[in-house]
């Protein structure tokens, strides 16, 4: 934890808070369907002529259930558009690699994941996917999942700033105007700025280049079906292959990863994503990228604050996220520094911390960052291999997501997965002033708590139910060599679990990392996988959205000396607090048999 | 009812609208822009060599070997530093497999360069990047590698390391990252190979 | 003999409570409490696995778990219990003056029939004498009386009973002293505010508040979720290769699900209730007692409420050329007959400061005496050729032809802009002075109003005086505001206006005409002795008739709610050291490396296992107290109750158990118990 790290980390936190109000005050403006921006000399009559199209009246709005039976269509509509697009790649355009068509259920997955913000990736994206699949199937989806995320966020901050009404928005409005007065424009800009640093916008086959220095490496040898060979004794045969090119991807990229980070969205375009030198080329383009993760889900506080005319209590939300935050970015520095003393006892220098998985340009503090980062909002891209991480350091994104993406958090998500947990906050602790709990001025009654409950029981439900069974099955792929149905793991012991447990919390939190070890490309993990992704989102909008509904209609109490403080410092603690009782606690048994085990077993110098 | 196939029909619009402003318009534009401005970058930042033909990326690291050249960090890209392929080992702290690699590569590693028993091996020289198309490796594992490298092209070790000075990307803005030898290109400096 | 409070070790009440505690493991019963009977059910589970031999764990650990277990559930059903038990024991000693009586009721004949009281019907007419019980609640339809209600208020001292008006309500038990009355029987057996009540305390009965409904779903929520949290972990135990026996994975549920705020939560609002009985206030309902919690207005009548009810005379200002002693000798005399509190006040002033003597009616043979009368609005007695009069500036104005002094005027101003009522003095239709009358200010008012400040409440007067009148008193009492000139209908508009802008309301009164408002305010008190309407308006009743006491009905709501929140982030707060006593012991035995994580240093698995079953399952008995007595409310802002609650309860919930279940651990290991 060097000093360098340090600035850095104080260089990123000022920025961020630099960039917070200005572009929340944007966001005032763009999610009021009357709002005035500086684009609209260029946006304004693209908004209209969508409008147009599309027969809306944007001086119309609607209540929650017409607001919730558009986004459920339009997602559905969406991801049936992504799932033909991906089962027909073959004989779409702009696929210089002529790529095949996915299988079922992977397209499955990986529309379902899209759709809902995860970009959860059974793939390898540059050797499965097609410039059109990446360009319009996957990069629409960046895009529009944002969008709507962005929307029900701002749905649910009207509910609870307006009193006695029954509208809480129009869908199409909000979807319209985060897209073209807020997303797009920023990644014009940001696209280009990411080409500078180095990242590939083109439209190329991928190139070829001869190496400089060929060489010979040992791999599996094929039988004649395409199967491995194995010897009499059943081990693999492996047989010499001489290398002396290296294929280089191209592509759209940068288009699709401007949008990829912005929206919180994380689906790289090749496998390993952000840690791929040209999806994340310098340290420079790395810090861009974090700061548009956390971009729009901390100006979403300030526009929080402004909504509910209690800037504090936007800040306070704030601060209770930026506390979890911090304390994640210092665990995992911590223990990515400190290393793996197996690695040490074999001569490897313990002041190089845990390198594995990790790309020198980034060192251990920005990998480190970037994982809390990316786990803490529903990103989900990565600049590392969480799954090379030390227990304790690979902890913290697993519980970051396993919280429900609720710091800074998805775009839209994050801040209204956060403000269940102000409910609960509020309705447990608000008891405590001597009144029957209310949240600015709206009294929270049972049908609230019904709602906040459920986004609270789908969350464990899914993360924790999913990995038990996925834990009781075999849902891997059959070993290559011996045909036994595996778990699909690509690691032993706690980690294996830690593995499947990552994927659930992953796809139920929308994020989209994974321990990557794990082969999730079989049908029943991309059934599964893909249902957690569903679930994650829409079984925990719909109650969201009702709650909306709910406290729109709601009376206002009037705030006096006796009402329940919801800012400043006092209230920062209660919530982060709330979160840490109620979120993590129901997750301690499962990360004690994962991640807490292996780290007493990897200072004990015991393998898998 | 009627309010449902309203939906269902603003969908389907509102999807084909977006699709071609988001997924055609704007990829476009950042296009054209990527190739006015920054054409090199954004087609690759390819290297050719000497003959106009091509030798690789700036950006993505390659497999090297011989003891004339600076390594690179292990790699499970593939069969090594394969671009179209990129990944990392993906294994665990305790994985007797990953235990095993960077046993046997800093016992290569002390063979290779001469090292004493004593002396400590920097992370990366033996550890695979999260892309395992790092293009950098450590100044502390290119500086360990000098006197092998120098050795085996007769060159003078100084030499040698003002060329590592030269290829290392130091921290961006001087805050930014850590430093990194480009192993691509300090070698085919060494080579002579680079126009 | 009104209700008393009750120790909380009170024999007749704890004894029967254990009783009751059992019978209430019947499972229909359990229901209506998800977290209780989840508790229960794995309770029967582990009973059952202690003989299969499955379990792989010593009997005697798998028995004394069970035991526990069981015990949490019972100690739970004793909580309620014992609160039942105080609010019946409560009800009861209110109750029970009545059982006994005789009403002699009007037959339709016009005849008297002697009925039990307990057979009254509404609408029935019973005749009550001198001497006789009132046989229920009911309204004086015909005559007037003394009435002693003591039984009910503790007040000694008799109070006047009439048909009509706002005195016509009177309680069964209470005891006519004298003369004859009708008394309109208005409610049927057991439907008498007292028996409501009594329903109210009584678990079957009760009605859970919005509060409790939305509070027991959230802690279904977290049952649920810990249900989740156990199923999957055996599944994980089998991945990785840990056996998880059934009785710890319930041990562990049971220890983590809100068992304390569950067992706990019905015992709160019973109490809570109780609490006001105690203060002889009768609730409608559990959402009522919530209610008060949540006002922020007060609306208090001035009179009775802010002031004592009467003025009095402080002092006589005469005009230039008149004498005090002058004044106060024909201010004496005119008030001779004047049997007002005010009245009689301003012959004792003139007695007390100047030394005149009260003279006698019967020594004054030739006096005639004025009575006070809505046309002349003066009263005075003509005596040896004077006629002396007072009353207020005007009428004695128009007496005296027209004009008043410049003094006099001036003083009047005065008066009434201090809070006074100024009533002059007249003598042969010359103006001699002014009599300063008083509102007497309730002592201790200010500084309980401040109190309510400090906690976000608003406190307005209601008074038909003038505006400046009621400033000064308002100042004087040191309320927020007040609104003067007040018809019975301004009462209402206020309410729905403060309603309006987002306020709940309390208010207390009597008249048949306060009964729209105290049907419209949040929180409405009757008092006792207000007429039928008012009683069915309002959502309390307070039987000593006190409008102060709004003030503790108030503190009673807020008192609840605190100790509910409380008491729930205490549950919730207390999993974190039962996770750290009951995690490692579960791993320990495969896992040995993980011993650092045993933070407590406890023995053993099964000790740690035990000891975090036990002092879950005790905790519930140790909160009774608490729950029943409720936590001690603190006239501080919201911030300052928060902070101090989340520090006691929140903190010392984590931190408590750590304590404790070290405790008990060394405890158990000590007997040799595990």
């Amino acid at each position: 934890m060097n000093a360098n790290g340090w600035i850095q980390l104080a260089l990123y936190v000022g920025v961020l808070l630099l960039i917070t109000k200005p572009l929340g005050l944007y966001l005032l403006r763009v999610l009021d369907a009357r709002g005035k921006t500086f684009l609209d000399p260029i946006m304004r009559p693209i908004e209209r002529l969508t409008y147009k199209l599309l027969c809306v009246d944007p001086e119309k709005e609607h209540d929650w259930k017409r607001y919730t039976a558009a986004m459920l269509i339009f997602g559905f509509v969406t991801m049936l558009f992504t799932y033909a697009i991906l089962r027909l790649q073959d004989i779409l355009p702009l696929n210089p690699q002529k790529m095949a068509a996915l299988s079922e259920h992977l397209s499955f997955n990986t529309a379902a994941s899209f759709t809902t913000n995860t970009n959860w990736q059974s793939y390898v994206g540059e050797s499965t996917m097609s410039y059109f699949s990446q360009m319009v199937g996957l990069a629409s989806h960046n895009f529009l999942s944002a969008a709507v995320g962005i929307s029900i966020a701002a749905a649910l901050v009207r509910g609870i700033a307006r009193h006695t009404s029954k509208t809480i928005g129009n869908f199409w409005v909000d979807l319209t105007r985060v897209t073209y007065y807020l997303l797009l424009p920023i990644c014009v800009i940001y696209a280009v700025v990411l080409v500078s640093q180095g990242m590939i916008q083109n439209f190329k086959p991928y190139d070829t280049v001869s190496l400089t220095e060929p060489f010979t490496t040992q791999v599996p040898k094929v039988d004649d079906k395409g199967n491995p060979a194995v010897d009499a004794q059943g081990k693999p045969v492996m047989e010499d292959k001489k290398i002396d090119s290296q294929t280089i991807v191209q592509g759209p990229m940068a288009s699709q990863i401007a949008i990829k980070m912005l929206g919180t969205n994380g689906g790289g375009y090749t496998n390993a994503n952000a840690a791929h030198p040209y999806e994340n080329p310098t340290p420079l383009s790395n810090f861009l990228q974090i700061l548009s993760i956390f971009a729009i889900p901390s100006a979403l506080t300030y526009y929080l604050g402004r909504m509910v005319k209690n800037q504090g209590h936007g800040w306070a939300v704030w601060s209770a996220m930026f506390v979890v935050f911090l304390t994640g970015v210092l665990v995992s520095w911590h223990y990515e520094a400190a290393g793996n003393p197996i690695m040490h006892q074999l001569g490897v220098d313990p002041a190089s911390g845990n390198m594995e998985g990790k790309e020198v340009r980034f060192g251990i503090f920005n990998s480190a960052l970037f994982a809390t980062i990316t786990t803490d909002a529903s990103c989900g891209a990565v600049n590392s291999m969480h799954d090379s991480f030390t227990p304790l350091g690979g902890l913290v994104p697993l519980l970051n997501m396993e919280l429900g993406e609720i710091i800074f958090g998805g775009v839209g998500a994050g801040l209204y997965g956060m403000l269940i947990f102000v409910v609960l906050a509020v309705f447990i602790a608000g008891l405590m002033v001597g009144r029957t709990p209310e949240f600015l001025g709206k009294k929270i009654e049972p049908y609230d708590i019904k709602m906040a409950a459920l986004v609270i029981l789908v969350l464990g439900f899914s993360i924790l139910g999913f990995s038990a069974w996925a834990c009781l099955s075999k849902w891997g792929a059959p070993d290559p060599v011996t045909q036994q149905l595996t778990d699909g793991t690509n690691n032993n012991g706690p980690h294996g679990f830690t593995e499947i447990l990552y994927a659930y919390s992953s796809c139920t939190g929308n994020n989209g990392s994974a321990f990557g070890g794990i082969g999730a490309n079989t049908p029943w993990y991309n059934a599964t996988l893909g249902l957690a992704t569903l679930f994650g989102r829409f079984a925990m909008i719909v109650p969201i959205l009702a709650l909306a509904g709910s406290l729109a209609r709601k009376k206002r109490v009037a705030s006096s000396a006796g009402t329940f403080p919801v800012s400043g410092p006092l209230f920062t603690t209660l919530l982060v607090g709330t979160v840490l009782l109620v979120g993590a606690l129901t997750f301690f048994p499962a990360l004690s048999l994962g991640p807490i085990i292996e780290h007493f077993m990897m200072h004990s110098g015991k393998l898998f | 009812m009627k309010d449902i196939f309203i939906e269902i029909k603003n969908s389907v619009i509102a999807t084909i609208i977006f699709a071609i402003i988001l997924c055609g318009v704007y990829p476009l534009i950042v296009y054209g822009a990527g190739q006015l401005f920054f054409p090199n970058k954004a087609n690759g930042s390819l290297i050719e060599g000497k003959d106009r033909k091509l030798v690789g990326s700036e950006l993505l690291g390659q497999m090297f070997s011989g003891e004339k050249y600076f390594h690179p960090r292990p790699s499970a890209a593939g069969t090594g530093y394969d671009a179209a392929n990129s990944s990392g080992t993906n294994l665990g702290p305790t994985s007797q497999k990953l235990k095993d690699a960077v046993k046997a590569a800093v016992e290569q590693y002390r063979k290779e360069n001469n090292l004493t028993p004593d002396v400590l091996i920097p992370a990366d020289a033996v550890t695979s990047s999260g892309s395992g198309l790092d293009p950098h490796i450590s100044v502390r594992n290119a500086q360990l590698q000098t006197e092998r490298v120098a050795k085996a092209r007769s060159l003078d070790e100084n030499g040698v390391r003002a060329l590592i000075e030269k290829f290392t990307d130091g921290r961006q803005l001087g805050i930014l990252g850590e430093p990194g030898v480009n192993v691509l290109k300090l070698n085919l400096a060494l080579d002579g190979a680079l126009p | 003999m009104a209700a008393k409070t009750h120790s909380i070790f009170d024999p007749t009440i704890v004894v029967p409570a254990i009783g009751e505690a059992f019978k209430k493991l019947n499972p229909l019963h359990m229901v209506g409490n998800p977290v209780m009977f989840v508790t229960e059910v794995g309770a029967a589970i582990t009973t059952v696995l202690m003989f299969t031999g499955t379990e792989g764990a010593p009997f005697g650990f798998l028995l004394q778990v069970t035991l526990w277990l069981w015990f949490t559930v019972i100690f739970a059903n004793f909580a309620e219990a014992m609160a039942e038990g105080r609010g019946k024991a409560q009800a009861d000693s209110l109750r029970k003056a009545r059982t006994q009586t005789f009403g002699q009721r009007l037959t339709p004949s016009g005849g008297l029939e002697q009925v039990p009281a307990d057979q009254l019907r509404k609408e029935d007419v019973v005749m009550v004498k001198a001497g006789e019980l009132i046989p229920g609640d009911g309204e004086i339809i015909e005559g007037a009386a003394t009435v002693d209600e003591s039984a009910i208020t503790g007040e000694s001292a008799p109070v006047v009973r009439e048909a009509g008006g706002d005195r016509s309500a009177v309680t069964g038990g209470t005891r006519v002293l004298s003369d004859v009355i009708k008394i309109r029987i208005t409610s049927n057996p057991g439907e008498t505010f007292l028996d409501r009540m009594i329903g109210l305390v009584e678990g079957a009965k009760r009605q859970k508040t919005p509060n409790e409904i939305a509070l027991t779903i959230l802690l279904s929520a977290l049952t649920i979720i810990f249900l989740i949290v156990l199923i999957s972990l055996k599944a994980y135990g089998i991945y990785v290769g840990v056996t998880f026996s059934i009785t710890v994975l319930v041990a562990l549920l049971v220890c983590l699900i809100p068992t304390t705020i569950g067992g706990l939560l019905s015992a709160i609002g019973i109490a809570g209730i109780d609490r006001l009985v105690q203060k002889n206030v009768l609730a409608m309902s559990g959402r009522a007692v919530e209610a008060a919690g949540d006002v922020d207005v007060l609306l208090l009548d001035k009179t009775g409420t802010i002031t004592l009810g009467n003025r009095q005379a402080t002092a006589f200002v005469p005009v230039p050329g008149v004498t005090e002693q002058e004044l106060a000798e024909a201010a004496q005399l005119s008030s001779l007959a004047d049997e007002t509190p005010e009245g009689r006040s301003i012959v004792v002033l003139a007695k007390q400061k100047y030394g005149i003597r009260g003279r006698e009616l019967h020594d004054m043979p030739n006096a005639t005496f004025v009575p006070f009368s809505a046309q002349t609005r003066m009263s005075g007695v003509d005596y040896n050729g004077q006629s002396y009069r007072k009353g207020a500036a005007g009428a004695i104005r128009d007496w005296v032809g027209g004009r008043l002094p410049k003094e006099i005027e001036e003083e009047v101003e005065s008066i009434s802009s201090n809070g006074g009522t100024p009533l002059v003095v007249a003598m042969k239709e010359k103006a001699l002075g002014v009599i300063y009358l008083k509102d007497i200010v309730k002592g201790g008012l200010s500084e309980r109003f401040e109190r309510f400040r400090a906690i976000g409440i608003r406190t307005v007067m209601i008074t038909g005086d003038n505006a400046l009148t009621a400033a000064a008193i308002a100042k004087e009492a040191g309320l927020d505001d007040f609104l003067a000139q007040a018809k019975p209908e301004d009462k209402l508009a206020l309410i729905r206006k403060e309603q309006e802008a987002g306020h709940l309301v309390a208010m207390t009164g009597d008249g048949t005409n306060d009964a729209p408002a105290l049907a419209q305010a949040d929180v409405g008190v009757a008092m006792n002795t207000g007429t039928q309407a008012a009683k069915e308006a309002g959502n309390m009743v307070d039987l000593d008739s006190n409008p102060t006491k709004l003030l503790e009905v108030v503190e009673i709501g807020k008192q609840l709610l605190i100790t509910r929140g409380a008491l729930t982030t205490f549950s919730i707060a207390n999993d974190v050291a039962k996770y750290f006593a009951i995690i490692p012991a579960m791993l320990l035995g495969t896992f040995p490396l993980i011993a650092p994580l045993n933070v407590m240093r406890l023995q053993s698995p099964t000790s740690a296992i035990l000891s975090a079953v036990i002092f879950n399952a005790l905790v519930i008995i140790a909160l009774i107290p608490l729950a029943l007595r409720g936590v001690k409310f603190r006239p501080l802002g919201a911030a300052r109750i928060l902070r101090r609650n989340l520090l006691i309860y929140g903190l010392g919930g984590i931190l408590v158990p750590f304590i404790g279940i070290k405790m008990i651990d060394m405890i158990i290991t000590a007997v040799h118990l595990a």
